[in-house]
């Protein structure tokens, strides 16, 4: 093919002049701008909707939500539901392992359900992450909020569950619902339901 | 091994796992100069590949190498800017 004959589709445009194509650069250029400054400095966003309380359910997202601050990401991450304990300041010392309907658990179902073997398997589970040198809770929900993550406590379910705002740790995000938590998900490039 | 660097400061994350090496690292590395350079010192086997793929992914951070010894991972990351 030859490169310098004018010919196929550019023969059957209109007559491109030098001043057409330092319009069109311009354009270009002014759109290019303008994607750069929508896009930010490619400063990533993560969305993480947290609906489960129980104690082993509420590390990944604050894992994730510490992390990705690490990596200067903007992170939200919206609790409701069971989720919302883990932002209750008493109640998230006390999030409880379930025995019942873990098939890793070493004891079958009917034993599972015995009284107190959801505080013995919780019990174990907190020695185990104690011995493995892995945060707690309360240093998770610290560190997130340290480091800028919007924790949200969803105000439907804290009417629901009838707690009060004060209940929450400190720069918790109180009074916001789904369709802000629909918001963040749609800016967001990473988007978790836990 | 340290010698080869100038380190501006050291971070011991021995006994700590997931997600603190990455969290402590990038706490200890906002509080440096740029140019200065950081030694990570874990006991975490995750570290390696995690703080590799947090420098890849965080800007004005640099993996300067990464050395394993026994039972100890040592990284040394570099403030770019």
């Amino acid at each position: 093919m030859s490169t310098d004959t004018p010919s196929g589709a550019d023969a059957n445009d209109e007559p491109t002049t030098e001043a057409d194509l330092v319009a069109r650069v311009e354009k270009l250029e002014e759109k290019v701008a303008t994607l750069e400054t929508d896009d930010g400095d490619d400063g990533k966003k993560m969305t993480i909707v947290a609906t489960q309380g129980s104690f082993d359910m509420a590390y990944p997202p604050l894992i994730l939500a510490s992390t990705a601050a690490a990596f200067d990401w903007e992170v939200v991450v919206f609790h409701t539901f069971w989720g919302l304990d883990i932002l209750h300041e008493d109640n998230s010392k006390d999030l409880k392992l379930s025995a019942v309907g873990n098939p890793n658990m070493p004891m079958p179902n009917a034993l599972a359900a015995l009284p107190g073997m959801d505080a013995m398997a919780t019990r174990m589970m907190r020695k185990k992450i104690d011995e493995n040198g892995t945060a707690t809770i309360e240093e998770l929900i610290d560190l997130s909020l340290e480091q800028g993550v919007d924790l949200q406590a969803c105000q439907m379910t804290i009417d629901l569950m009838g707690y009060d705002e004060d209940d929450f740790y400190d720069g918790v995000t109180t009074g916001v619902g789904a369709a802000t938590a629909l918001q963040h998900m749609a800016e967001s490039d990473v988007q978790l339901l836990v | 091994m340290s010698s080869e660097y100038d380190i501006a400061e050291m971070l011991d994350v021995k006994g700590q796992s997931c997600p603190m090496p990455i969290v402590k690292t990038k706490q200890a590395i906002d509080d440096l100069e740029a140019g200065d350079v950081l030694e990570v010192v874990a006991t975490d086997s995750g570290s390696i590949s995690d703080i590799r793929g947090w420098a890849d992914g965080t800007d004005g951070v640099e993996l300067l190498e990464q050395v394993e010894g026994d039972d100890q991972y040592t990284h040394y990351v570099k403030k770019t800017d």
